[in-house]
């Protein structure tokens, strides 16, 4: 039960002048009940590459794999995928379209042929797992703040119950406590459920606190593939491809040079605490 | 999915055509399309597409992609040149059923497709290398002597300009949503008309929703910046004639001149 990518390669725009290769070479595993973040600089390729996992966009070259099999064969049921494998856009909030947000949340597991007290059930289920209020629950999605709105299209989605969760920038436009709330849950979700999570952004800070490996992509290529502590070691590199280690990781590496002796893997603010903590009472 | 439309876009490179002032692409455009239908025998048509031959040479756009959008259009070709075929009548040539083609219809139906043909490359030559913003722009300048009638020129400019502008993001918008609905298991392909039309309404809700939320901001800005309309406003790059664009003025002259008295007069 996992996804497996195989030599992935994709190109925009092909024959045309301004082909543009996005995905080079691609070759990952990703198996069950991981939290995975998937840091790109904008181009990257990070949203190429998820809109892979579930066929919307189908490899120039290479293949596939979902639970073993090759999505690109040809009777593979392309919609029992996305079923399985949920995608998220970035403003995923700008897809709502019904007249109350109850009935919007239905149109996923609707599409999935499903009775309509199973259907209704799942809309239930997947709203209360965002933490939506109940009683905004039959308001027009319009009327809704920006962080509501983005609850309820992720619960679109996840009324689906896909195995795997992806998630394209979810923090974007949102204010620290709209975004903190929005990643917590999230990691609640994977907790509680086992799912597996990929966690697209270009925000180190965010995912640091909260996945258990880290996809770093640059001009179409994985450049690192590991956990966030190991990753976070090359953060003089990360800062040459326009991307940044997270602020702590700075002051820890700062205050070593410094001669506290302290570790320099930290990478949450608690951690970095506890280990300046013990340094000093040493 | 929706990125093989060409019909409509610029081209980027450097060419002759591409520096010409836009007023004589769209007066060239014109008079061309309008010798079109005053060529009445072959010669003239092998006149017409040699003059369109070089003015693609010059324009370094490669032939194959003008032909793309081509494509789409092949289907209208197609009816126009069946119903000139069987529908004109004449001198019978064959019957094939109930359809006769006769020899009037075989010509005007050869012609019709000659003339479409080489009418819709012409109009795409233009519109592949000016900018849609020259094109607004030269249409503006024109046009102007309607404002004596009081035609708002420069407003319906503007809305064209902007109108061309949002084609491109607006295409980007529907291919958005559509793949996010597509996520959420919704089906845009298959079942009969009616199921599909309402297959349409998740896409088309949000997308007008954009729209508006779209025209909203861009209206706004355009006011933060004290847009007020067209009067006394000036242009940061004023069109001007040079020397190349008379050059350019004669050649289609000579080639009207030309490509008339043979068309019409000589064989």
């Amino acid at each position: 039960m996992s996804l497996i990518l195989d030599h992935v390669n994709y190109v925009y725009g092909d024959d045309t002048p301004l082909a543009v290769k996005a995905l080079d070479d691609i070759c990952l595993t990703i198996p069950d009940g991981q939290f995975i973040g998937i840091i790109g600089h904008t181009g990257s390729g990070k949203s190429t590459l998820m809109q892979h996992l579930n066929g919307l966009l189908k490899a120039s070259d290479g293949s596939i794999y979902f639970n073993g099999e090759d999505i690109y064969d040809k009777d593979y049921d392309m919609k029992k995928l996305r079923s399985k494998v949920g995608l998220v856009f970035q403003y995923p909030e700008h897809q709502l379209f019904e007249v109350d947000v109850f009935t919007d949340v239905c149109f996923g597991p609707k599409n999935l042929g499903l009775d309509q007290r199973e259907v209704e059930l799942r809309a239930y289920d997947a709203l209360r797992k965002v933490g939506l209020p109940d009683e905004l629950f039959y308001q027009s999605p319009f009327d809704l703040s920006g962080g509501q709105k983005r609850r309820v299209a992720i619960a679109g989605v996840l009324a689906m119950k896909p195995e795997v969760l992806i998630l394209d920038e979810p923090t974007a436009g949102l204010d620290p406590r709209g975004r903190d709330e929005i990643l917590g849950q999230i990691k609640k979700l994977q907790t509680e459920t086992g799912m597996t999570i990929l966690l697209v952004s270009h925000s180190m800070e965010d995912v640091a606190e909260y996945v258990d490996r880290i996809i770093v992509m640059n001009k179409g290529k994985v450049m690192y593939d590991d956990e966030p502590k190991k990753v976070f070691r090359h953060y003089k590199e990360l800062e040459e491809v326009g991307l940044a280690a997270p602020q702590v990781t700075y002051i820890m590496h700062a205050l070593k040079e410094k001669g506290l002796n302290v570790d320099v893997d930290a990478t949450t603010i608690e951690e970095a605490t506890r280990q300046i903590y013990k340094a000093l009472t040493e | 999915m929706l990125r093989d439309i060409t019909i409509g876009q610029y081209y980027q490179t450097e060419s002759v055509l591409h520096k010409m002032d836009p007023r004589v692409k769209l007066g060239g455009t014109l008079l061309y399309i309008i010798s079109l239908f005053l060529i009445k025998n072959f010669v003239g048509y092998i006149i017409a597409a040699l003059f369109l031959g070089i003015v693609i040479k010059l324009s370094k756009v490669p032939f194959k992609f003008m032909i793309k959008g081509m494509k789409t259009i092949i289907l209208l070709l197609m009816i126009t040149v069946l119903f000139n075929l069987f529908l004109t009548p004449g001198e019978e040539l064959v019957t094939v059923w109930k359809l006769t083609i006769t020899v009037e219809g075989l010509r005007s139906a050869v012609s019709m497709a000659i003339r479409l043909t080489l009418l819709i490359i012409g109009s795409s030559v233009m519109t592949l290398t000016t900018t849609p913003n020259n094109l607004t722009d030269g249409m503006e300048k024109m046009m102007r002597p309607l404002k004596v009638i009081k035609v708002p020129v420069h407003e319906v400019a503007m809305m064209m300009s902007i109108a061309l502008r949002f084609i491109p993001i607006l295409l980007e918008e529907t291919d958005k949503i559509m793949k996010a609905q597509i996520a959420r298991g919704a089906d845009f392909e298959s079942g009969n008309l009616l199921k599909r039309a309402k297959a349409m309404v998740p896409l088309l809700v949000p997308l007008f929703i954009s729209a508006f939320r779209r025209a909203n901001d861009l209206a706004m800005a355009m006011e933060a910046r004290c847009y007020r309309g067209g009067d006394g406003r000036t242009k940061m790059k004023p069109l001007c004639y040079q020397k190349r664009d008379y050059i350019a003025y004669i050649c289609i002259l000579l080639y009207l001149a030309v490509g008339i008295t043979v068309g019409r007069i000589l064989f």
